[in-house]
């Protein structure tokens, strides 16, 4: 990969020190994630500039924003960025409109407004341009936000947790335009969040850190079918397997179709041939050695084992699975383990308790 | 009311004018520092700042006088400068009440800009305006209620000085004679009734001016 984002940040503040070396793609969204912290946000705001990282670097592509080491450092005003706050940060003596032209204004001179409305359509926002921010809810803020940040014709948008402030109803009312986001925009993406539900619906890369130390950086589906890291999901271990919709079934239920078999689930309004993420909890998935027709478990793929390994829980252990070249986790007793002789190599069928849909 | 009470009054909201609008100018970038900084200073800065609020006007006008005085450095300057003295003479009044008011312009511009953080200016900072931009743009109209506060209240104890004055200003007619001296000298020579419209005009004027300044703050508070 030429064009990819780099940033190396050290920060020592006595009781919390962050270290990391970063390589993230120079497209899709990636996700700095961790539990609170673990340095993400601090890692984030060093990539604006607005938290001084002494030796620090970062770059996207060519374009260096800092390198101490050659005396590279671009205030927070000069870098090409756009930035979402977790708390809704529009500014109150502005309307909606004057908040998403601040930032516009300021890059593109003679902006087009044409862009301003295409913007707000994107994000929903047109019938509020003209209200003043403390009549929106936290939701419309946010997108509020979002248009502005990108109003102002980014290179990387820098998102810092921006659902986390906002109850269940408000995330899912904002999270289909952040789908939408990620297939329209062109620019890098870097998402800060501790949610595993947010994180499995939306990124590409994922970056694990735990007290300021990067644990793991990698696709999606490469990091979630590890089983080696420490319990950074605990009881959310599990994979995401990207599917199809193939087919709505007379019985109401709608196959949906990946590379290692099919999965049942209920009828989904989406149209055959409409790509859906799925969330498959290593907790959802048992294991036998042959199939299972006399059992009420109708998702059901055959699997190898590719090794086993310890989790946070007594008395389980975690198997990872190869499904034609898809990672699966499963999480079952030990007892089990050693009854069906699991070992690397075997193969077996993989029963799939529930599946979780991200869209 | 006589000639000279007129001149008094004009006098006063003349100085007072002045006075605060100065007070905004010098006050500002103090209360920006003062809100921003983590310098070890702070406290020397602050408390300096805050002095007027508990030294009699006495003690100011004292050291004032002495300092612009022709052996005060201040006073050697402005002859070296060829300005002449400073005491007795309206920018002698002026430079005085600058001191005397300053707490009262700068804490509430202070404390507005506490309030509105560094958040806003991050964002700002993050939508390409720079620090100076970010201040005209965004801090200021944030802090506004800070700066009519302040304002007001700097104008209003200008208005209200005495001690500082007849230290520094004396009591000459035209130049240095404020209402509150006119007023002293008026119940000296035991012309109650004309102390009595000054007296009045100013208890009704310090009231409306505070009464205008709570209800607009609530408002501002409660913008519903």
């Amino acid at each position: 990969m030429s064009a990819e984002i780099r940033g190396k940040f050290r920060v020592d503040r006595g009781n919390f020190s962050l270290d990391v070396d970063l390589a993230l793609p120079a497209r899709g969204i990636s996700a700095l994630f961790g539990p609170s912290g673990s340095g993400k946000t601090t890692c984030l705001r060093a990539m604006a500039g607005l938290e001084r990282a002494p030796g620090g670097f970062f770059a996207i592509g060519d374009t260096v924003w800092q390198d101490d080491a050659r005396g590279v450092w671009l205030p927070t005003h000069r870098r090409a960025l756009g930035m979402v706050f977790q708390e809704a940060s529009l500014f109150p003596h502005l309307s909606v409109r004057g908040n998403m032209a601040f930032g516009q204004r300021r890059t593109v001179p003679g902006a087009d407004p044409h862009r301003l409305a295409e913007i707000a359509e994107l994000l929903g926002i047109a019938a509020l341009l003209e209200r003043m921010p403390p009549a929106l809810s936290g939701g419309e803020r946010q997108r509020v936000a979002i248009a502005r940040a990108l109003l102002a014709a980014p290179d990387i948008l820098l998102l810092d947790e921006p659902l986390a402030a906002l109850d269940a109803r408000r995330k899912q009312e904002i999270l289909p335009y952040l789908e939408r986001l990620h297939g329209e925009l062109s620019i890098p993406v870097i998402y800060v969040s501790h949610s595993p539900d947010e994180v499995a619906r939306l990124v590409d890369h994922l970056v694990l850190l735990d007290g300021g130390r990067c644990v793991a950086s990698g696709s999606l589906h490469d990091v979630l079918g590890r089983i080696d890291l420490p319990a950074v999901f605990a009881d959310d271990a599990g994979v995401v397997v990207e599917t199809t919709v193939a087919e709505h079934e007379a019985d109401d239920l709608t196959r949906l179709e990946f590379s290692g078999g099919h999965i049942w689930v209920s009828r989904r309004s989406e149209a055959i041939g409409t790509p859906l993420r799925c969330r498959i909890h290593a907790r959802d998935v048992s294991l036998a050695l042959v199939p299972q027709t006399q059992a009420s478990i109708l998702n059901c793929v055959a699997a190898t084992v590719v090794n086993l390994a310890a989790t946070a829980t007594p008395g389980h252990v975690l198997v990872k699975l190869d499904v034609a070249g898809n990672p699966l986790l499963a999480r079952i007793t030990r007892r089990s383990a050693e009854r069906l002789g699991i070992r690397p190599g075997l193969a077996l069928h993989a029963q799939i308790k529930s599946v979780a849909l991200l869209a | 009311m006589e000639s000279s009470d007129l001149a008094a009054v004009w006098l006063t909201l003349k100085l007072a004018t002045v006075v605060t609008l100065l007070l905004l100018l010098v006050g500002t970038p103090v209360a920006w520092w003062l809100a921003h900084t983590r310098s070890r200073l702070k406290g020397v800065v602050g408390a300096l700042v805050a002095l007027p609020l508990v030294l009699p006007p006495t003690v100011i006008g004292f050291y004032l006088l002495v300092a612009m005085g022709p052996d005060g450095p201040v006073g050697r300057l402005t002859e070296a400068l060829g300005i002449g003295l400073l005491p007795f003479t309206f920018p002698g009044l002026v430079i005085a009440s600058v001191f005397y008011s300053l707490p009262f312009v700068v804490q509430p511009i202070q404390n507005a800009f506490a309030t509105v953080g560094e958040r806003p200016l991050e964002v700002a900072a993050t939508l390409r305006a720079g620090p100076w931009d970010a201040f005209w743009s965004v801090a200021v109209p944030l802090a506004r209620p800070g700066f009519v506060s302040g304002a007001i209240l700097g104008f209003a104890h200008t208005i209200g000085e005495f001690g500082v004055v007849l230290m520094i200003g004396g009591n000459i007619p035209n130049k240095t004679r404020v209402v509150s001296v006119q007023i002293y000298d008026h119940v000296e020579a035991l012309e109650y009734a004309q102390a009595h419209w000054l007296a009045g005009g100013m208890l009704l004027f310090s009231f409306v001016v505070l009464l205008a300044l709570y209800t607009f703050n609530a408002g501002w508070r409660n913008p519903a």
